[in-house]
C-alpha cells in the first residue's frame, strides 16, 4: 500500500472529512507516514499579519485552525507531520508533491461557489491536473 | 522554506569561524543574501519595476512634484535599500503614504524644502535604527495599524478624485476602461503587470485618435538623464529647519510604520526572519541620499512587495534590478511617460487604493472589542480629517493607552467576615489610576474591629499605589482598628516597605 502519503488541508469541512478518508487508507499500511500540508495563502498574508498581534498569536491561528485536523489524525493512530508552507495553495502543494516524490495526494474538494471556481479554478482541479502521483479527492 | 531556514542557520554558524576565513565567509554571505535566487530575483525585480512607474509618476502627482522626483525616489531608494536594508525582498520606492504627508509643504515652500526634509527624515530614521527603536513597534495595537491602511487607501482616493470629477465623458471611459483592464486582465494573464498593459494600450489609443485628454505631461515635466548630486537649494538656518522639522518627523513615522508593517508581512510570506532595526537604519540611509538626489521621501511598498515574493523575488537582488530597471525603462521609454493620459493612471490608483483599504474592517467593526473598534475609526477619522496619517496614527496610539489603562485601571475588594474579623480582599492592578475605586471601596466608619487587607490576587505599582494603602490603614486607625496587610508579592513588598508611613506606629494622614 502507499506508503508516503500527502494530505493537503485548510481546516475546512471537507478537509476534515477527506482527514477521516485519508486515515482509512493510511491504517491498511503499518509504515504509512502522512504529510500534512497546510498553505498560508499568500494573498491572505496582509490582512492576516494586518490582524495578528504579532507572529506568535498568528501563529497560533493557524495551528489552531487545524486542530480538528490534528485530532482525527491522533484518533487514528497513524505516524504524521503537520507543515505550515507559505505560497498560492494550489502551486505549493503541487511543488511539494512532486518533489517529494509522495506516493498519494489526499485533498478536499474546495467549496467555493462557480462563479469563484470560474475565475480562481479549484486548486483541487490543479493539484489533479500537475501532480504526478495518484490524488484523491474528498466530497 | 525549510530550505531558507537552514541557511539561515549556516549563516549564524559562519559567524564564529576564526579571522583567516573571513573571506570565505564574506563569499558563503554574498551568495546566501544576494545569488542564492538568480533567476527568480530578476524575473521578479523587472515585474515590480514595470509596476512601479505608473506609482512613482501618481505619487508624485499626489505629492505636487514633478514625476521625475517620485522616479528619481523610486530609483535611489530600491537601489541603496538593495544593500543597506534590513528585509531582503521587501520594495522601497516612492509611496502614497509619504506623498500625503509632504503636499502642504510642497504646497507651501516649494521642492527644495522637500529635498531638505526628505534628507532630515533620513537621519531621523537612521537615528531611530541606531537606537532600535523597531521594538516600539509593539506598542502600535492592530486596531491602529488597520486605520492607517484604510485612511492611507481613503487618501489616496480622494487625491484622484479632481483629476477626473466632472471633467467630460471621456475622462470617466477612460477611468472605467482602466479599472475593467486592471482587474480582468490578471485573470488570465499574470506575466506583466496589468497596470502596465493599461497604460501602453491606453495611451497609444489616445495617440493615435487624437483624443482630449489630460496627460501627465500637463502636470509636470520628464527628463531622460540620471539622477545627479544636488544640495537642496534651501538656506540653511533655525528657520528652515523649523520649517521641515515637523513634516520630517511626521515622514520619518509614517515611513518606519509602514516599513516594519510591509516587513513583517513579507517575513511571513516567506517564513524568514528580518532585522528591523537595520531596516529602519537603511530606510533612513536610503532617504539621505535619495534626498541629496533629488528624490522624495520613500518608504516600503505593501503592495510591490507583495508582487515581489509572489513574482519569485526572495534576496537583496530582486529589489537592485527593480531599481535599476526602473531607471532604464525610465531613459528609453521618457518622452512616452508624459504622454500617459490622467484618467489612466487616476484608473490605477483607483485600484491601488481597493488594494490598500482592509476590507474585512466592516467585520472587524462588528466583531473586535468596542474600544478596538472605536481606536480603528478613532486614526482613520483623525487622517481624513487632518490628511495627516501621521497625527492619526499619534491619536489612535494615544487612545487605545487610555483604554488599556482604564481597562486594567478596575480594581475590585471584596469584603466577608472570617473568625470575627473582616477580611477584605483585593484584585486587580493598584497604580495611580485605580487608587481612587480603591480608596473608596472602603467603608472607614467602623470602629474597634480586626481588618485584615489580602493583595494576594494584586500587584502594587506605584507609590500613588503605596500612598492610598497608607491611606487606607491611618484611617481605620483612627477609630482604633486594629489593621493588617497579607499576601503581597515579593516586587510589591519590596515598594511597599520602602515607601509606605503605616509601619510606623505614629503615622497620621498627612494634611493635604
Amino acid at each position: 500500500m502507499y506508503n508516503r502519503i500527502l494530505l493537503a488541508v485548510d481546516g475546512s469541512e471537507n478537509s476534515v472529512r477527506a482527514t477521516k478518508e485519508a486515515i482509512k487508507i493510511g491504517s491498511s499500511s503499518p509504515n504509512c507516514k502522512f504529510e500534512v500540508i497546510s498553505v498560508a495563502d499568500f494573498s491572505k498574508a496582509k490582512i492576516e499579519i494586518l490582524h495578528a498581534q504579532g507572529k506568535e498569536e498568528l501563529e497560533l491561528k493557524r495551528r489552531e485552525k487545524l486542530a480538528p485536523i490534528e485530532q482525527i489524525l491522533k484518533q487514528g493512530n497513524v505516524s504524521y507531520k503537520i507543515k505550515i508552507l507559505h505560497g498560492e495553495p494550489g502551486p505549493t502543494i503541487i511543488d511539494y508533491a512532486n518533489k517529494e516524490k509522495v506516493e498519494l495526494v489526499i485533498i478536499g474538494s474546495r467549496g467555493l461557489n462557480s462563479l469563484q471556481e470560474m475565475v480562481l479554478g479549484s486548486v483541487s482541479h490543479k493539484v489533479v491536473k500537475r501532480v504526478h502521483c495518484p490524488v484523491l479527492i474528498v466530497k | 522554506m525549510i530550505d531558507l531556514i537552514l541557511e539561515n542557520t549556516v549563516l549564524t554558524i559562519y559567524v564564529i569561524v576564526p579571522e583567516k576565513e573571513v573571506g570565505d565567509q564574506l563569499i558563503e554571505r554574498l551568495r546566501k543574501e544576494w545569488f542564492f535566487n538568480v533567476k527568480g530575483d530578476v524575473l521578479a525585480g523587472i515585474v515590480v519595476a514595470l509596476a512601479l512607474i505608473p506609482e512613482a509618476i501618481a505619487f508624485s502627482i499626489i505629492a505636487g512634484v514633478d514625476p521625475m522626483v517620485g522616479l528619481y525616489a523610486s530609483f535611489c531608494i530600491a537601489v541603496i535599500i538593495a544593500f543597506v536594508g534590513g528585509r531582503p525582498g521587501m520594495i522601497s520606492a516612492a509611496t502614497g503614504a509619504m506623498a500625503l504627508v509632504m503636499v502642504p509643504l510642497v504646497k507651501e515652500h516649494g521642492l527644495n524644502y522637500l529635498l531638505a526634509a526628505t534628507i532630515l527624515t533620513g537621519v531621523i530614521q537612521a537615528l531611530f535604527g541606531v537606537l532600535k527603536i523597531a521594538k516600539l513597534m509593539k506598542f502600535i495595537p492592530r486596531a491602529v495599524m488597520i486605520g492607517f491602511v484604510n485612511s492611507l487607501a481613503i487618501l489616496i482616493f480622494m487625491a484622484q478624485v479632481p483629476h477626473f470629477w466632472g471633467i467630460s465623458t471621456m475622462t470617466y471611459i477612460f477611468v472605467a476602461i482602466t479599472l475593467l483592464i486592471v482587474y480582468v486582465i490578471p485573470l488570465f494573464f499574470k506575466a506583466i503587470p496589468a497596470p502596465l498593459i493599461a497604460i501602453v494600450v491606453l495611451t497609444s489609443v489616445v495617440i493615435y485618435s487624437g483624443l482630449d485628454l489630460s496627460t501627465v505631461g500637463d502636470l509636470g515635466n520628464i527628463t531622460q538623464t540620471l539622477p545627479s548630486f544636488l544640495i537642496p537649494d534651501v538656506p540653511f538656518n533655525m528657520e528652515t529647519l523649523q520649517i521641515i522639522f515637523p513634516f520630517s518627523i511626521a515622514l520619518a513615522i509614517v515611513g518606519l510604520l509602514e516599513s516594519l508593517l510591509t516587513a513583517t508581512i513579507v517575513d511571513d510570506m516567506t517564513g524568514t526572519e528580518s532585522n528591523k532595526n537595520r531596516e529602519a537604519r537603511g530606510q533612513g540611509i536610503a532617504n539621505i541620499i535619495n534626498g541629496f538626489f533629488g528624490g522624495m521621501a520613500g518608504c516600503a511598498m505593501i503592495g510591490q512587495s507583495v508582487i515581489n515574493v509572489k513574482s519569485g523575488g526572495r534576496g537583496r537582488l530582486s529589489t537592485l534590478v527593480a531599481g535599476s530597471f526602473l531607471m532604464f525603462l525610465l531613459l528609453v521609454l521618457g518622452d512616452l511617460v508624459v504622454q500617459i493620459p490622467m484618467p489612466v493612471l487616476v484608473g490605477i490608483m483607483i485600484m491601488v487604493s481597493i488594494g490598500t483599504f482592509d476590507w474585512s474592517s466592516f467585520t472587524y467593526i462588528m466583531r473586535a472589542p468596542k474600544a478596538d473598534a472605536a481606536v480603528m475609526l478613532v486614526t482613520v477619522i483623525i487622517v481624513v480629517a487632518t490628511h495627516d496619517l501621521s497625527k492619526g496614527v499619534i491619536a489612535g496610539v494615544i487612545l487605545s493607552a487610555i483604554f488599556f489603562v482604564s481597562k486594567i485601571s478596575n480594581i475590585e475588594v471584596h469584603q466577608r467576615l472570617e473568625n470575627n474579623r473582616t477580611l477584605f480582599e483585593v484584585e486587580g492592578q493598584l497604580f495611580f489610576a485605580s487608587v481612587e475605586g480603591f480608596v473608596d471601596a472602603f467603608d472607614f466608619s467602623v470602629s474597634d474591629k480586626d481588618i485584615v487587607i489580602d493583595f494576594s490576587s494584586s500587584h502594587i505599582w506605584d507609590d500613588s499605589a503605596v500612598g492610598a494603602i497608607d491611606k487606607v490603614v491611618l484611617k481605620y486607625r483612627e477609630n482604633n482598628n486594629l489593621v493588617k496587610i497579607k499576601g503581597l508579592n515579593s516586587s510589591s513588598k519590596k515598594i511597599v516597605d520602602k515607601l509606605a508611613v503605616y509601619n510606623d506606629v505614629n503615622a497620621t494622614i498627612s494634611a493635604h
